[in-house]
């Protein structure tokens, strides 16, 4: 992995992150809360191939994990983020002409998935709010906000990403 | 890396290293490894929350006030201009008006309990979908904030501090569904547990299944040792509905709280707690009472609000009404000179029972 794809995908994860907790979180919508950081995720993955995507979905996630409004376990998202960023990887785009239809399918699996997912990681060590506070409220509001919020982020983060390291990793996968 | 399996095995590896940090996190506890590392976290995101939050509030401001100005089209485009500054600058003294407003309460709250607070703000939330209620506020370790510390505003109890950073510290909501304070009833001094669940009324479980609950009976905290991580006498909320299952050795009781979660801003982390507890002396004043003229001297037998129906011949229970002194509880008999040191607003209301 390139030098200069580490620190851009670092410094998407950094202003993700804070622009999720401080200006999206605090906008008080109902349900769930805009997943910025899933997006960027997603994007770079898309870009960049499975295994760059599950590398920067375990960072990303552990920044989450780790940022001051967090206190559940740390590694919850880390686990997430890496298996949604490796299988938002599978679906490498291989020209960069394609439709955004794509992406937003794309996300929107990945919105319902990480939520899923990040509840059964936690029942699994026996964090039992799930059950307390519902999961299909959540789960429908991450998909629609997340889904409304892609093709605004999504396609900026791959031209981006395009920008800074050209060369996709395509041989990545062994279709 | 060019590798499918090459790719498989990082998948794995990371996923079996994030597994083990969950296991390590969670038997660490409060001393596991990773709350070094989430110091560093803290002292790397908290200032650029802190700087983000702060320059984003009168770019939320302006946008509300173009989004209200801007409805008169065909108008000349310099007055709609000059409209929307006029706004948003008398949006900025509704906001800061608020603030203000925020603040007052808070130091109401907070002299009627004699606590001592160091207001703070919250600058970032955690997402729902993370099943979790916190937030971050913009005081620290540097403003005298410790882990434990009970965090309130105007309206009552809003969580407790549970991490805490160089500048900022992390508050666990009263809504998280992991969030147990004791409390009790202001009326009837039933103890019980309430805990959070999420965006849904909180719950409340009666020590005593045969207590005497009602709607509208009014909670207060019931305080910790030391005054960590909970400070006595913080309104909680209001009996919304009570639930009998029978067979159950607890009642379910729905509470709502009298905080609004959603919007919270200016929240104060009591720093000290009262020498005294001051029982419900922080309650908000009942509607009828406020409405009752304060010449009635309250009788026992009518009094003019309904939370004195709990155990029978007791005078009325809440904060404001005259004349407190009229009190003859079951336990006071262990301390008869309490109802003289207490000051007459508080109602005289409880037994001195100590602390939990």
């Amino acid at each position: 992995m390139r030098i200069s794809r580490v620190l851009f995908a670092a410094l998407l994860i950094v202003v993700a992150l804070v622009v999720q907790v401080s200006v999206l979180a605090r906008l008080g919508l109902p349900g769930a809360v805009p997943d910025l950081l899933l997006l960027v995720v997603v994007g770079l993955a898309l870009t960049y191939g499975p295994t760059s995507g599950c590398m920067i979905g375990f960072a990303a996630g552990l920044c989450a994990d780790l940022a001051p409004p967090a206190d559940h376990a740390a590694g919850r998202y880390a686990f997430v983020l890496c298996l949604t960023g490796y299988v938002a990887g599978l679906f490498v785009s291989r020209s960069p002409r394609r439709s955004v239809l794509a992406p937003i399918a794309v996300v929107a699996f990945a919105a319902a998935a990480t939520t899923v997912l990040y509840a059964a990681v936690g029942a699994l060590v026996g964090d039992g709010a799930v059950r307390q506070v519902g999961l299909t409220k959540l789960l429908l509001t991450a998909v629609v906000y997340d889904a409304i919020l892609a093709p605004f982020v999504v396609p900026w983060v791959m031209a981006l990403a395009r920008k800074v390291d050209p060369k996709p990793m395509l041989s990545g996968l062994s279709r | 890396m060019r590798d499918s399996r090459h790719g498989r095995l990082v998948l794995v590896l990371l996923l079996a290293i994030s597994f083990a940090l969950i296991t390590v996190d969670i038997r660490g506890g409060r001393n596991s490894p990773i709350a070094n590392v989430r110091d560093w976290a803290s002292a790397v995101f908290g200032p650029a929350e802190r700087g983000v939050s702060a320059a984003v509030d009168p770019v939320g401001r302006a946008v509300n006030a173009v989004k209200d100005a801007g409805s008169h089209e065909g108008e000349k485009k310099r007055l709609q201009d000059e409209n929307a500054k006029l706004r948003q600058q008398v949006d900025n003294i509704e906001f800061d008006r608020n603030r203000a407003a925020e603040l007052d309460r808070l130091l109401k709250v907070s002299s009627a309990g004699q606590y001592k607070i160091k207001p703070a703000r919250v600058i970032a939330v955690g997402p729902a979908q993370g099943f979790s209620w916190t937030v971050t506020i913009d005081a620290g370790a540097g403003d005298g904030i410790r882990p434990d510390m009970t965090v309130i505003n105007g309206d009552g109890l809003v969580g407790r501090v549970t991490h805490v950073g160089p500048m900022t510290a992390t508050v666990l909501l009263a809504s998280d569904p992991g969030f147990a304070v004791g409390s009790r009833l202001a009326g009837s001094m039933e103890i019980g547990i309430t805990s959070g669940r999420g965006d849904k009324p909180m719950n409340l479980k009666l020590l005593n299944g045969q207590a005497n609950v009602k709607k509208g009976d009014r909670l207060v905290t019931f305080g910790s040792q030391g005054g960590k991580p909970f400070v006595a006498g913080v309104p909680v909320g209001e009996v919304a509905e009570v639930r009998n299952t029978p067979g159950e050795l607890t009642r379910s009781v729905e509470v709502k709280s009298y905080v609004h979660f959603s919007r919270l801003d200016t929240v104060g982390v009591v720093i000290e707690p009262p020498r005294t507890d001051p029982r419900d002396a922080v309650l908000p004043p009942l509607a009828q009472e406020v409405a009752a003229p304060p010449s009635a001297p309250a009788a026992p037998p009518a009094p003019p609000a309904p939370p004195a129906s709990t155990e029978p011949p007791k005078g009325t229970t809440a904060a404001k009404p005259p004349a407190g002194g009229t009190r003859s509880n079951n336990a006071n008999a262990a301390d008869p000179g309490a109802d003289g040191r207490r000051k007459p607003s508080s109602g005289g209301t409880t037994p001195p029972t100590g602390r939990d």
